[in-house]
């Protein structure tokens, strides 16, 4: 081994981070960002420089470097591609060692990978498209509390997508009204009614109350359907020992699924309630507010495809994933790539659906998607055909809208969507044929054949503002 | 308020229970069974058969018809097994299942024959 000397002073982070002929290794974690380097700084400088501030180095040589082996813990810049259809954008590929991380904390990867390199001068703008995530760093996770398939055998639903509805309006309501509204909903043929992500407890409404009354819409929809049912109970609160009284309490009065925000609520936090939900039985429905802060922006921030990751990593049974169709952002292959991570248990890199890497999921269990927003029975073909089976598909305002009311409404909902199903299991291109599709089976259900009168025109057809990189953008 | 339908559930009413998967389409024909069958077939799923009196139709456990048809492509013969169940069993719900044992889940579950309400 040749020792090194100290030699004090400021050096190019390319002469140490910059490795273009470096063999990544299994047990490596990788990432793609996609840099916008200041101008004068040169693309290898700038990979290197975010390769360096998100490892191990610092601005200057200190002595206690020497103490170490940097080349073995260092990040380095690996690869350097053009983005398609810009000019200025690079993608920077980087391999960071295991020994970097701390087993099973998605906070410690995060606070490593993108910690302070976002704020770094000599990058005018930084977004972190895909992790790759080693099968080491997987398996040390949590997971889902239960995941896709125990949910199935739980809920005694298969063959479907499952059906969902957020009560409306988001706050106002006092906890009887909003278990009417529940109810309503639930024994029209709903599976789930969702409690929207800012009712936590206000004065209007306290948590309690809410929970009471929605248990007994669900145990008597359940009764009445002979079907199993649920109402995601939001725990989110502004304290953990607050969250855990809220979960305790949903637990005792035997509600089967809770719900939580993970970005507001916090990753460690979030964690911590998956396990809990694991321990005590309870399904967790995961919602993303402030997701768009980090994934909107197409050239700075975080791709919600490493968010959608991460989740699956810190553990919930549902994920709001976008809807492709209604209205809010998505874009349809960028939609399909990060619902296969969310619940596939291998999804191979496919630039075409912005995958990047390989990722094995081992034995980790899978994260349904949830499509919700701005959706009615006219997109109903649609998402059976994009989302499939294992997915959530939930009707806010294509429920509690219809003229009758929400039970009509859910029945609508219900109808269209078994029509699309049993239709597509009979070889039917149910896209193309959606029209005959629901037609046919409004014959047999007033509810829905008011229904698609009722939502005929409406279409949220803005464009997306996160697309792909492509070509012609 | 004229226009609005009123929604026709009722505790009191057996006939407002419901069965799962296409338990709100009409009850599917012969034809339509059919073709259930073939997507099941198509999956490489193994097809199965279970049965219940309907006020028990909650539980997880439906009686098993048989044991699950394991490795069956043969259409019909899934078909008359599924009418010979219907047949000694006319007052139950009998269901058709598709289980996928990569995912150890089932691909496909539904009520093909509806029992009599009670």
């Amino acid at each position: 081994m040749s020792a090194k000397k100290y030699d004090a002073g400021v050096k190019e982070y390319r002469s140490t981070y910059w490795e273009p002929e470096y063999k990544v290794k299994e047990s490596d974690i990788l990432a793609v960002f996609k840099v916008i380097p200041q101008a004068g700084v040169s693309r290898e400088e700038a990979a290197a420089a975010v390769a360096a501030e998100s490892s191990t180095g610092t601005w200057t040589t200190v002595w206690t470097d020497l103490l170490t082996d940097l080349d073995y813990y260092k990040g380095r810049a690996y690869a350097i591609e053009d983005v398609p259809g810009s000019d200025d954008a690079f993608y920077a590929f980087i391999a960071y060692p295991m020994d970097l991380f701390e087993e099973g904390s998605v906070v410690n990867v995060f606070t490593s990978i993108v910690g302070n390199v976002f704020g770094f001068k000599a990058v005018r703008s930084l977004r972190l498209e895909d992790v790759r995530f080693p099968l080491w760093f997987v398996m040390t996770c949590f997971g889902p509390p239960h995941g896709i398939n125990v949910e199935r055998d739980k809920l005694d639903k298969y063959g479907r997508p499952l059906l969902g509805c957020t009560i409306k309006p988001k706050l106002g309501l006092s906890a009887k009204n909003y278990g009417r509204a529940v109810y309503e909903c639930l024994r029209g043929g709903l599976d789930f009614t969702k409690d929207d992500e800012n009712v936590n407890s206000q004065p209007f409404m306290r948590w309690r109350d809410r929970f009471d009354f929605c248990q007994e819409a669900i145990d008597k929809a359940e009764v009445e359907t002979g079907e199993r049912k649920g109402h995601y109970m939001n725990v989110t609160a502004p304290t953990m020992e607050e969250v855990y009284k809220r979960a305790e309490y949903a637990k005792e009065i035997g509600t089967p699924i809770i719900m939580s925000d993970y970005l507001t609520l916090g990753w460690a936090a979030h964690n911590s309630l998956s396990k809990w939900c694991r321990d005590n039985g309870l399904l967790l429905h995961v919602h993303r507010a402030m997701h768009a802060v980090m994934d909107r922006n197409p050239n700075h921030g975080i791709n919600f495809r490493v968010l959608a990751k991460l989740l699956r990593l810190l553990g919930g049974d549902h994920l709001h994933s976008g809807t492709v169709v209604g209205k809010l952002e998505g874009d349809r292959e960028a939609t399909l790539g990060w619902i296969d991570l969310m619940r596939d248990r291998f999804v191979k890199e496919d630039r075409s659906r912005g995958i990047f890497f390989d990722q094995d999921w081992g034995g980790m269990p899978g994260v349904f998607p949830v499509a919700s927003g701005g959706i009615h029975v006219w997109h109903m073909p649609a998402l059976v055909s994009i989302f499939g089976n294992d997915s959530v598909l939930q009707f806010g305002g294509g429920t509690l809208g219809h003229p009758w009311g929400n039970a009509a409404g859910a029945a609508a909902n219900r109808v269209a969507l078994e029509a699309c199903v049993q239709a597509r299991n009979e070889g039917r291109e149910i896209e193309k044929e959606g029209k005959d599709i629901l037609t046919a089976a409004a014959q047999h259900s007033p509810e829905l054949k008011i229904a698609m009168e009722t939502w005929k025109e409406i279409k949220f057809e803005f464009d997306t503002v996160d697309k792909l990189d492509t070509q012609h953008r | 308020m004229s226009n609005v339908q009123d929604y026709n559930s009722r505790m009191s009413d057996p006939a407002s229970r419901k069965m799962g998967t296409f338990s709100y389409l009409p009850p599917m024909d012969d034809a339509q069974i059919r073709k259930q069958v073939e997507w099941i077939v198509k999956h490489g799923w193994n097809p199965a058969i279970e049965h219940t009196e309907p006020e028990y139709a909650m539980s997880n456990y439906w009686y098993m018809w048989k044991l699950p048809m394991f490795g069956e492509t043969d259409v019909d013969a899934i078909l008359a097994e599924l009418k010979a169940c219907h047949e000694a069993n006319p007052d139950n719900h009998v269901r058709l299942i598709g289980y996928n044992n990569f995912t150890q889940s089932q691909g496909a579950n539904m009520v093909v024959y509806r029992g009599t309400p009670v």
